[in-house]
C-alpha cells in the first residue's frame, strides 16, 4: 500500500505519500504560488526523494473542499488525470475532515475553519472517538461491526508479528457530527455554545475571528495556533487509508469539489 | 521503448465552452474528435460564465477521454504524446484541461505540451488540406482575435498586426445583441445578411493611418448602434436583413482587401484563414473571389473545425512535437496569451 495525498484546497500547495506504516514523506509550500505549477513537480520530487516511482502508488486522496474554487480544480484534475493514466482508485476526501487529524488521538471534538470571505467561515464538527478491537473476537463501540473484522484483518495481515487471537488494541475513529458548511462566524459560535462542549478549533478562521470565539466560546474553545491549522497532504492521505480500509470506493469520473457556494 | 513517432497524439481543449478531446492518428487522420457543448448551460445568461464552464468542464474531462479511447480502439497506453490548449482563454477553464493533460502524461511517462489556442485554429487547415506549402499570410479571426500574421514554416510566425480595439467575433456579438438577435451573435448575423441589400445602409469604414496591417472594429460597430438609437427616438423600423448585411459587408471587405495587400507587400501569393468568424460565409465568399482574381491560393478550414475543438490542437501539437519541442511539469495557463507567441 502507498497513498498520495493531494491538499491545493487552501493557499498551502502539499503533497504526501503514506503506508501502511504510516507518513513516509510530505512536501508542503504555504507561499500562495499557483498551485497549477507547484503541484506535479512537488509530487515528482517527493516520490524521487521517497526511492519510490509513479507505479508504486496504490490509491491517491485529494483535498475535495471547500476551499479556494480554482485550487481544488487543479488538486481534483491533477489527481484524476493521475488516477486515469495509473489506473488507481481515487478518493475524494473533504477538506476540513482531513484538516481534523491535527488532532488525531486526542478524545475531542474538532472544529476546522477556513476564512471563506464574506464574512464567512467554511467549517463543520468532528469527533476524535478511540475504539477498542479485539482480534479474532470484538470491536466495542461500533455499530457497523461486520466490515470492520473483515477491514483489520486484511490490515494485520501485512504485519509481521500477527497478533495473538483475542488481543485487543486501539483505534482512532473520526466521526462528522456536523457536515462542511459556510457560516458567519457569529452563528458558528453560537452553535457551538448550544452543544456546550470543549471544541479545538483550527484553521486560518481561527485568527481572522480570534475576538468572537474569545467572546462567545470562553472557556469551551481551545485556539489553535496557525501552524497547526495547515491543510496537509499527509492528512488527506492518512484520511484516504482509513476510507480505504473501510472499504470505500469512489467513481472518479463524476467526482466533482466541494464548492458549498454556487456561481 | 517508444519511439517518438508520435503515432497517437491525444489533444484537449478547455479554454472556453467546450469541453473538446481528440486524438491524431500520425498527424492526419481523426481517430476520434470529441466536443461536449456548454452552449446550453451559458444560453440562459446570454454569454459564457467562467465559473460555470470550469465546473463543467471538471466534470466532462475524463469520461470524454474514455469516450474518444473507445472510439479510437486504443488504449491510454498507446498514447506517445498529450497536447492541450495553454491560452488565450478563460483562466480557470483552461486549468482544468493542463491539469488533467500534464497529470495523464506525467502517469502514462510520455511527453506533453501546451499549445497556443490559436494557433491551434491554423492548424484546422491542416486537417482540411494536403499540400500546404509555406509561406502563407495568415488571417485569424475570432470572438477574441484578429490578426494578420506571415507564417514563415511550422512555429514560425511575424505579427504583422492586430486589432486595437474589438475583434471581429467581438464587434458580430455586440451588434448582435443590439439588434435583438440573440447569442452567438455571428452566425445570427451572417444567415440574416443573405436575405438583406448591403447598400441600404452607409456605413463608415475605420481607415489607421499610422498601422497599415491593424483593425479597428469598434467604430463600425458604434456607427450601427447609434443608428439603432435614431431610428428608435424617431419611431422608425429598421430593415434588420439589410442592415445586418452592410455590417457584414463592412466587416469582410476590411478583412479581405487588408489581407490580400498584406499577401502583396510581402510577396506571398498563398493565403489561410482560421478561426471561428472563418466560418463566415460572407467572409468565405469574399475571400474566394478576391483569391482568384488575384491569382492567389486560398486555405479555408472546414467549417466543423472552424470552432473550437481539439483536433486542431492536436494537429498543432503534432508538428511541435515532432520538431523536438517539450514541456515541463511547471506548465500553466496562460490566459492573455497573445495570437504569435
Ligand atoms: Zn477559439
Amino acid at each position: 500500500m502507498l497513498i498520495l495525498g493531494i491538499e491545493s484546497a487552501t493557499p498551502v500547495a502539499s503533497v504526501a505519500l503514506v503506508d501502511e506504516k504510516g507518513l513516509l514523506g510530505e512536501a508542503l509550500l504555504n507561499v500562495g504560488l499557483t498551485h497549477s505549477e507547484q503541484l506535479l513537480p512537488m509530487i515528482d520530487d517527493l516520490l524521487r526523494q521517497c526511492r519510490k516511482s509513479f507505479k508504486d502508488i496504490t490509491a491517491i486522496g485529494v483535498s475535495a473542499g471547500p476551499g479556494s474554487f480554482t485550487g481544488l480544480r487543479i488538486g481534483m484534475a491533477t489527481a484524476k488525470g493521475l488516477a486515469q493514466g495509473g489506473g488507481l482508485e481515487l478518493l475524494a476526501i473533504p477538506t476540513l475532515e482531513a484538516m481534523a487529524y491535527q488532532m488525531i488521538g486526542q478524545p475531542i471534538l474538532v472544529s476546522p475553519m477556513q476564512n471563506a470571505r464574506r464574512e464567512q467561515i467554511y467549517t463543520g464538527l468532528y469527533r476524535w472517538r478511540e475504539e477498542t478491537v479485539t482480534e479474532g473476537g470484538g470491536i466495542s463501540e461500533i455499530a457497523d461491526s461486520q466490515d470492520l473484522q473483515k477491514i483489520f484483518a486484511s490490515r494485520q495481515r501485512g504485519k509481521k508479528e500477527r497478533m495473538e487471537a483475542g488481543a485487543r488494541h486501539n483505534h482512532w475513529v473520526l466521526d462528522c457530527l456536523i457536515p462542511p458548511m459556510a457560516a458567519s462566524p457569529e452563528a458558528w459560535a453560537g452553535r457551538l455554545k448550544e452543544i456546550g462542549q470543549s471544541v479545538c478549533l483550527l484553521g486560518d478562521g481561527v485568527n481572522m475571528y480570534k475576538e468572537i470565539w474569545q467572546r462567545e466560546l470562553c472557556p469551551l474553545a481551545k485556539c489553535l495556533p496557525p501552524i497547526l491549522g495547515l491543510a496537509r497532504g499527509s492528512f488527506v492521505a492518512l484520511a484516504a487509508s482509513e476510507r480505504l480500509l473501510r472499504g470505500e470506493k469512489q467513481d472518479f469520473y463524476s467526482m466533482k469539489p466541494i464548492y458549498l457556494r454556487g456561481i | 521503448m517508444k519511439t517518438e513517432t508520435f503515432q497517437w497524439v491525444l489533444g484537449i481543449e478547455s479554454s472556453c465552452d467546450e469541453t473538446a478531446v481528440a486524438i491524431l492518428h500520425e498527424g492526419k487522420t481523426l481517430a476520434a474528435d470529441l466536443v461536449a457543448s456548454q452552449i446550453d448551460l451559458h444560453q440562459a445568461y446570454g454569454g459564457v460564465v467562467p465559473e460555470l464552464a470550469s465546473r463543467q468542464h471538471m466534470e466532462a474531462i475524463n469520461y470524454l477521454i474514455d469516450q474518444a479511447m473507445k472510439q479510437a480502439g486504443i488504449t491510454l497506453q498507446d498514447l506517445d504524446g498529450i497536447v492541450v490548449s495553454k491560452g488565450p482563454g478563460l483562466v480557470g477553464a483552461l486549468l482544468v484541461g493542463i491539469s488533467t493533460a500534464k497529470a495523464l502524461a506525467y502517469s502514462l511517462g510520455i511527453p506533453f505540451l501546451g499549445v497556443n489556442h490559436m494557433e491551434g485554429h491554423i492548424y484546422a487547415n491542416w486537417l482540411s488540406h494536403e499540400d500546404i506549402a509555406f509561406p502563407l499570410l495568415g488571417l485569424i479571426v475570432s470572438g477574441g482575435h484578429t490578426a494578420l500574421m506571415v507564417l514563415e514554416d511550422h512555429g514560425r510566425y511575424r505579427l504583422l498586426g492586430q486589432t486595437r480595439d474589438d475583434a471581429a467575433g467581438e464587434a458580430y456579438d455586440k451588434v448582435a445583441r443590439a439588434m435583438g438577435l440573440g447569442y452567438p451573435g455571428g452566425s445570427v448575423i451572417d444567415r440574416l445578411a443573405q436575405k438583406g441589400q448591403a447598400g441600404s445602409y452607409a456605413l463608415p469604414r475605420v481607415q489607421l493611418k499610422d498601422d497599415p496591417w491593424g483593425f479597428s472594429f469598434s467604430g463600425l460597430k458604434t456607427a450601427v448602434l447609434n443608428l439603432l438609437n435614431q431610428k428608435a427616438l424617431k419611431g422608425e423600423d429598421v430593415n434588420k436583413a439589410d442592415l445586418a448585411a452592410a455590417f457584414q459587408e463592412k466587416v469582410t471587405a476590411t478583412l479581405t482587401e487588408k489581407t490580400l495587400a498584406a499577401a502583396k507587400a510581402h510577396g506571398i501569393s498563398s493565403i489561410l484563414l482560421a478561426g471561428g468568424v472563418a466560418a463566415n460565409s460572407g467572409l468565405r465568399q469574399k475571400m474566394t473571389a478576391a483569391c482568384q482574381e488575384a491569382g492567389m491560393k486560398l486555405y479555408l478550414p472546414h467549417l466543423k473545425y472552424c470552432t473550437d475543438n481539439a483536433a486542431m490542437i492536436a494537429c498543432a501539437g503534432y508538428y511541435r512535437l515532432g520538431a523536438g519541442l517539450r514541456d515541463d511539469l511547471t506548465l500553466n495557463a496562460e490566459p492573455a496569451l497573445g495570437t504569435a507567441e
